[in-house]
């Protein structure tokens, strides 16, 4: 009468695992356009006034789309990771509900979270893949080096999954009622305090501020992704990025598990 | 069915399908536990209810055997395995229809029932046929292809039933499962519920309706404040009702009034709690007639003979008798001094 055959855990696991997965992606796939347009916008007007519009008007130097383009790689990925979680998990956690399918589903709820971080970071892979060719488009051309790629894509995919560990926490520490207000204080500061318009070392004239963009770890994202494509302008050494990233990445991920549990779990 | 192993050596078929023994729940930061060292089995293919008021620990009761509250003490089974140390082999046994629609609302509703399919690894093929068939049979199959944003409460519960049985669960948790719907798509529900029944699905559902609970459970655990008042079949919990339950006689004395001995012979009578003539003011031709009121402890059925009997041995004639029967809110109001509402 029940399901007889029961398969053995693990395979049970990973089924309902990649059952999770696909139905995000069929979800995003019959949203296509809504995504392209939620993750590509702001990057590529960035892009366009900061790297084209004021290039051509003259008001920044010769080369500044050069720094500013790894810069929004760093932006796009870091942004698209931590939307594609937070407001999600806050309105189904809160609200609709939703996830609670998904959380009865004969899986770990710590892969249930799994599942939302690497959706999150595939998401965020994606759109900062796309913002290749749009660079192109929108300025002519990139700043590019072969052997710099296999340092961009370490980059990118730990400025993913910062992404989605700033997703997850956020999304499940939230209340719905505060999610306007936490995500206004909590984004323009990311996005702007994330030195992706600007190098680091470059802010030695402006200490205070060099000291607020240090605590951003989106700011070791902008860095590396310049080490990677523009090596000539000074950087945050390589490794101290490293240590950072996967030190914040680890933390967030601890701190958004614990927090998905308490929401998982009375 | 012989090949399911290691349950089969002991007999599956006498484990019960959900068993809960001394359950405690106390959240963190309130002082009473919201369930107090609860107990109760269900076997298979049985309907079970749990009765309560709002507040009573019945949905936290649910919570903890689907594997979504921890438990503070106590254990909670479902098919066998202890949800807590084994919550993930639990979850491919269970399936929970929630108060609140929580349908999938970025697909359409036959995808809600694949998909879920797909999460408990139900191949493909099988788990399309299987869809055709439950929005066949729960009356969707029109509106499979819509996304669930604009369904009504009623239509929500229908797709979730329907969703929760994608799977085939052994146990299904149905927390509410008609409250807030109109009449008509309650009685759908019960409806459904009913074929289940028949089915031989084991149903576990929370309600405040007595209605519910008496037409639809085999057995009702009866809940008020964390604690299991009382744990029987509807028809024992009202038959086991001190005197609620009341037998009425209409009865023509020749000289127009009940003699005492007769009530005090009816009064000896086992089972007859207390005996009431009730006056009313019904005009001169009908005066002839007088009625009594048995209040009675068990079956009120049965004391039509012995009653019979004893008016008979008087000469009285007996012109109608009418069976009074308790309800579950009487039995209720008996445990706890209060109505359920």
């Amino acid at each position: 009468m029940t399901a007889a055959v029961v398969a053995a855990p693990r395979i049970r696991q990973r089924q309902a695992f990649a059952a999770v997965l696909r139905r995000d992606l069929f979800v995003t796939w019959k949203e296509l356009p809504v995504f392209l347009a939620q993750v590509i916008l702001q990057p590529l007007f960035l892009l366009f006034v900061f790297g084209k519009v004021l290039a051509s008007l003259g008001y920044t130097q010769n080369g500044y789309s050069d720094l500013l383009f790894p810069g929004l790689l760093a932006l796009t990925a870091v942004i698209t990771g931590m939307q594609t979680l937070a407001f999600p998990l806050v309105v189904e956690f809160g609200w609709t509900k939703e996830i609670e399918d998904r959380l009865l589903a004969p899986m770990s709820t710590a892969l249930v979270a799994g599942e939302k971080v690497l959706f999150a970071t595939m998401r965020a892979i994606t759109a900062t893949s796309i913002m290749i060719p749009v660079g192109i488009l929108v300025l002519g051309s990139i700043p590019w080096r072969w052997s710099g790629v296999p340092l961009l894509i370490v980059a990118l995919v730990l400025g993913s999954l910062l992404g989605a560990g700033l997703g997850l926490v956020m999304g499940t520490l939230v209340v719905p009622q505060r999610i306007n207000i936490v995500f206004s204080l909590v984004f323009t500061p990311l996005l702007f305090t994330g030195c992706s318009q600007y190098p680091w070392p470059s802010l030695s004239k402006l200490p205070w501020f060099q000291v607020v963009t240090a605590c951003n770890p989106m700011t070791y994202v902008s860095e590396s992704m310049r080490a990677a494509l523009v090596p000539s302008v000074p950087h945050i050494a390589v490794w101290v990025c490293m240590v950072v990233l996967v030190g914040s990445v680890s933390a967030l991920m601890g701190i958004g598990v614990r927090g998905f549990y308490r929401r998982a779990i009375d | 069915m012989s090949d399911a192993p290691a349950e089969s050596s002991n007999g599956t078929a006498n484990l019960p399908a959900v068993e809960v023994i001394d359950l405690v729940k106390r959240y963190p930061k309130s002082p009473v536990n919201a369930v107090d060292g609860i107990a109760f089995a269900v076997a298979p293919g049985e309907v079970f209810g749990l009765l309560g008021p709002n507040g009573a620990g019945k949905t936290t009761t649910v919570g903890m055997l689907t594997t979504r509250v921890r438990p503070t003490r106590g254990r909670a089974m479902v098919g066998g395995i202890d949800v807590a140390s084994d919550p993930v082999r639990a979850r491919s046994l269970l399936a929970v229809v929630p108060q609140r629609s929580n349908l999938d609302r970025s697909i359409s509703i036959r995808r809600n029932l694949t998909f879920h399919a797909a999460y408990h690894g139900v191949p493909a093929a099988e788990a399309t046929a299987r869809a055709n068939e439950l929005l066949e049979q729960f009356g969707l199959l029109e509106r499979a292809n819509v996304k669930p944003d604009l369904f009504s409460g009623g239509q929500a519960q229908r797709v979730m039933i329907a969703r929760a049985l994608m799977h085939e669960p052994a146990a299904l948790f149905l927390d509410e499962p008609t409250t807030g719907l109109d009449p008509a798509a309650r009685l759908f529900v019960w409806d459904r519920l009913r074929e289940l029944r028949e089915r031989g699905v084991t149903l576990i559902l929370t309600t405040h309706d007595m209605h519910e609970a008496a037409v639809l459970a085999d057995q009702v655990g009866i809940m008020d404040h964390g604690k299991l008042l009382a744990l029987d079949t509807p028809e024992a919990l009202m038959r086991g009702l001190p005197g609620s339950a009341t037998l009425e006689l209409s009865v023509r004395p020749q000289n127009g009034d009940v003699p005492q001995p007769l009530v005090r012979a009816l009064e000896q009578l086992s089972g007859v709690e207390r005996v009431e003539a009730i006056h009313d003011d019904t005009p001169d031709e009908d005066a002839a007639e007088r009625r009594l009121r048995l209040y009675v402890s068990g079956e009120a059925s049965q004391l039509i003979a012995p009653t019979a009997t004893l008016l008979a041995e008087r000469g009285l004639g007996l012109n109608a008798v009418e069976l009074g029967t308790p309800t579950l809110e009487d039995v209720f109001i008996h445990l706890t001094g209060r109505t359920l509402r």
